[in-house]
């Protein structure tokens, strides 16, 4: 016996939910290598990331994807990562970083023209003036090939500022730009 | 603000059933989110399949943990991919989260990424690729042997951006 279940996109989904809000979009360009969500409203309790993206350059391992918050550029974050290359699983970190790494997104090879790196990262409690912000990174890549450039990835961010969030930019490590077929969405949990 | 996060399908097995096929006709939302708590009738993994494509095109990179030891493990050129690392016996209960990412886009191949817990046995983490530029209109879950047993649940969801 089999099942088969409703249609995907038939537009009559069932009864839906506010409390999961589309905030904002952005696409690469292809010339920059910078994402920036800014003047996020306040008015979420959490906020969540949804990309797919890839950038500029060759090489199976090109960048890191870096992540920060209201622009701040000083050494005023914190990180831990659980990663698995295929073959061996291995963990990392930093203290007082400059940035949030987000795993390893793919760059523009021929070779792995087609493959796309995806994030979903979560920002808890955004809104607080009063703790530390923590965010929580799963990602990774998969190309089909036994290279241990690509990876799966779960990561855990802090910023050490008790400021409300009000931007995020997404960037590659070095000066590389997002492709034209990255995506990224930014989305409002209410609380 | 739009809402986004929408139940499109669910259900919950009354008998043993060989698979779950979720279909669909075109790309109304942008990801979809597959929840699954599989209950099976002999011990085995779930197997996911794209379009109905039957060949070789699904790859895997998982990164797992059994309560003793961590590690990472990586399969090429399958059909279908299995999404849970670790198998399941009939009496361990498991969930299993998969995040496929601009899922109807007909540029890129798809990747998809899954959390999968079962208690009993480990956790894993996986990312997937399929190689395809297609949208995805169609995911079938099925047991590598057997059936799902009753009380299985599936519930599809999709997500949609501004």
């Amino acid at each position: 016996m089999s099942l088969i279940l409703g249609i995907l996109d038939s537009g009559g989904a069932a009864a839906s939910t506010s409390s999961y809000e589309s905030i904002a979009t952005a696409t690469g360009t292809g010339s920059s290598g910078t994402i920036t969500f800014s003047s996020i409203p306040a008015t979420y309790k959490h906020l969540q990331i949804r990309m797919i993206g890839k950038i500029t350059g060759t090489g199976f391992y090109r960048d890191d994807l870096y992540l920060r918050l209201n622009g701040d550029t000083g050494a005023n974050y914190s990180r831990h990562q659980l990663q698995g290359d295929g073959t061996t699983a291995s963990a990392g970190g930093a203290a007082s970083a400059t940035y949030i790494d987000c795993g390893r997104i793919v760059s523009s090879d021929s070779a792995i023209s087609n493959v796309m790196f995806i994030a979903i990262i979560d920002i808890q409690n955004y809104d607080s003036t009063t703790i530390n912000k923590t965010v929580r990174i799963f990602s990774g890549s998969d190309a089909n090939l036994a290279d241990s450039s690509f990876r799966i990835w779960l990561g855990s961010g802090a910023w050490l500022n008790t400021s409300a969030v009000n931007s995020i930019t997404l960037r590659p490590a070095s000066s590389e730009s997002f492709t034209t077929t990255t995506s990224v969405a930014l989305y409002g949990i209410k609380g | 603000m739009a809402t986004t996060y929408e139940k499109i399908a669910t259900t919950t097995l009354g008998s043993a059933t060989a698979n779950i096929t979720f279909s669909s006709t075109a790309g109304t939302y942008t990801d979809l989110v597959l929840v699954l708590v599989p209950k099976y009738v002999s011990t085995t993994a779930t197997k996911l399949t794209i379009n109905s494509d039957t060949t070789t095109n699904y790859s895997a990179t998982w990164l797992y943990g059994d309560g003793s030891t961590a590690g990472s493990f990586r399969l090429s050129n399958v059909s279908p991919v299995i999404i849970n690392y670790f198998n399941n016996t009939s009496a361990q209960s498991s969930m299993n989260i998969v995040n496929f990412q601009n899922y109807s886009n007909t540029t890129t191949y798809k990747t998809f990424i899954s959390q999968n817990n079962n208690a009993g046995a480990g956790t894993d983490a996986g990312v997937f690729l399929w190689r395809n530029t297609n949208a995805i209109t169609s995911i079938k879950l099925e047991p590598g042997t057997g059936n799902y047993d009753t009380g299985t649940i599936a519930t599809i969801y999709g997500i949609l951006k501004a």
